[in-house]
């Protein structure tokens, strides 16, 4: 009994760690990424690379005082960031990072996930609506629409693969792709030939639901201030940061476990924990590279995406690996 | 497919660690559930701001979600959170945020059973549900089984096929209705 809530004490710990870790190194990262990419140095003062830049800015966010705008509504002002930050939390303990490192392995594990991660528009809702700014309100109607859009085709997307493999359960998404990168999902089979597309689509909806550029609607900085958060200072804003960099952990930890073998490597050999951080960073990067050097779309431009293109594409697929399925 | 498995190294949440019927600690979270989910629904009733009644329903729909999983149905609590919370708290709360930037309090007459008969109906109710819930004699039932996605799948589409069936002609009418409403709307 005991036992097992040190368990649960040290898997909740283990996992917040890892995710503010994780936030506050990722905001190095695309700093530093930006940097390189627009040809100026970034973040390079504090510390070997400026490696100490996100302990600075944690403690300037932690020291400032929080100021709650006046006509805000200060409970849901408050809840909102906190909100941001604990399903995304929820969702690093059912991420299984290698046969054997996982907090709580659940059969509908995948569910698990989309549940906590359907929080993020509420608090984005309540954000926007509890700082009483109309720059807030309409960049949280903007984000949210974007969000209930781009869950359609993911879960679309998502529903192929779970009625490929059978499972919902994440260890057993991947072992069934254990062996080599032929096996993985992301790869064409003969049940289901658009595998490549499900994979874009997925990678797409991904870069959507985390609202990362090109799809940045909900703090588009030219046309809102700073979109939902635009009210929030010191550590409102930071939970926010956060939040949406445990949330890029999570997407990445999703589209490697479902397309690309997990823990799994390429080529069968000592599959471990190590090939599934290569594979969520090399995803990662591949997102902040996406963001610096794509121009952000326009709301009609992203809505029509989901709606006329992606959406009719998975369902397409759906069916067809429905079809091929009773025949294999 | 057990999903009480905990075969991780940090295996925590375990079914008989904390749905045991006789363990305090199981106890105590299961009244944190109850509180929530009632919190919620006080706070969904009471306010006057429809964005926080709307928060307070999906504080209450996570609680119920949360009772869900201590009762060893981990697929439907997860789906409780999916359907209730991700999309029908956020639909609600988009509406109005579509609807009423600001927000001008109506009230209207007040019914037949806002005063003294509200609260003997109140009290009546309360009373009623005290008796019921002291004379009842709980009956533990063993677990059927461990309240798997395939488990709930196959029941849904063979003994409960009918409700199924009925459901989704609720939501069809749901939809028509929403539908009907939207024309009349727009002719005008």
């Amino acid at each position: 009994m005991s036992l097992t809530i040190l368990n649960a004490v040290i898997a909740v710990v283990a996992a917040i760690a890892f995710a503010a870790v994780n936030a506050a190194y990722l905001v190095w990262a695309e700093r530093r990424g930006a940097g390189r990419i627009q040809r100026r140095p970034g973040p390079n003062v504090n510390g070997p690379l400026g490696l100490l830049q996100p302990p600075c800015d944690g403690i300037k966010l932690m020291a400032k005082q929080i100021m709650i705008p006046g006509g805000a509504d200060k409970a849901l002002f408050m809840v909102a960031p906190a909100l941001a930050m604990a399903p995304a939390i929820m969702s690093f303990v059912t991420i299984p990072f290698s046969d054997t490192i996982v907090a709580h392995s659940m059969n509908v594990g995948v569910l698990m996930i989309f549940a906590f991660a359907s929080l993020g528009a509420m608090s984005i809702l309540l954000a926007g609506w509890g700082s009483r700014n109309k720059y807030a309100v309409m960049a949280s109607v903007r984000a949210v629409s974007q969000n209930i859009s781009y869950e359609i085709p993911m879960l679309i997307t998502v529903i192929t693969i779970v009625m490929m493999t059978g499972t919902m359960d994440l260890k057993e998404l991947v072992a069934g792709q254990a062996g080599g990168m032929w096996n993985w999902n992301a790869v064409p089979s003969l049940a289901s030939p658009l595998m490549p597309v499900s994979f874009l689509i997925f990678f797409i909806c991904s870069l959507a639901e985390t609202n990362r550029a090109p799809f940045d609607l909900g703090e588009a900085e030219s046309e809102l201030v700073a979109g939902f958060h635009t009210e929030y200072g010191s550590m409102g804003f930071g939970l926010f940061f956060m939040g949406e960099y445990a949330n890029i952990v999570i997407g990445a930890s999703l589209i490697t476990i479902l397309f690309l073998g997990g823990w799994g490597c390429p080529l069968g050999l000592f599959p471990g924990v190590w090939w599934f951080l290569l594979k969520i960073y090399i995803l990662i990067f591949s997102f902040i590279w996406i963001r610096w050097t794509f121009p952000r779309t326009t709301i009609y431009g992203l809505l029509n995406l989901s709606w006329k293109i992606l959406i009719p594409i998975s369902l397409f697929n759906l069916l067809l690996t429905a079809g091929l399925l009773k025949v294999f | 497919m057990n999903p009480t498995d905990a075969s991780g190294i940090l295996g925590f949440f375990t079914a008989d660690g904390f749905a045991g019927y006789a363990d305090p600690l199981a106890g105590i979270v299961f009244l944190i559930m109850l509180a929530t989910t009632i919190i919620g629904g006080i706070i969904a009733c009471n306010s006057e701001r429809l964005v926080r009644a709307v928060a307070g329903l999906a504080l209450c729909f996570i609680g119920v979600a949360a009772i869900y999983y201590y009762l060893n149905s981990p697929f439907v609590a997860m789906m409780q959170m999916l359907i209730y919370v991700g999309a029908v708290c956020i639909t609600i709360a988009f509406a109005i945020m579509l609807a009423a930037p600001e927000e001008n309090k109506k009230k209207g007459p007040a019914g037949p059973l806002s005063g003294p008969l509200g609260l003997i109906t109140a009290g009546l109710a309360t009373i009623g549900m005290i008796g019921l819930a002291v004379n009842t004699k709980f009956i533990v039932l063993p677990k059927v089984n461990m309240g798997g996605v395939k488990l709930i799948g196959a029941e849904l589409l063979t003994s409960y096929s009918m409700v199924f069936e009925l459901v989704s002609i609720v939501l069809l009418i749901a939809i028509i209705g929403s539908l009907i409403i939207a024309r009349h709307g727009r002719s005008k």
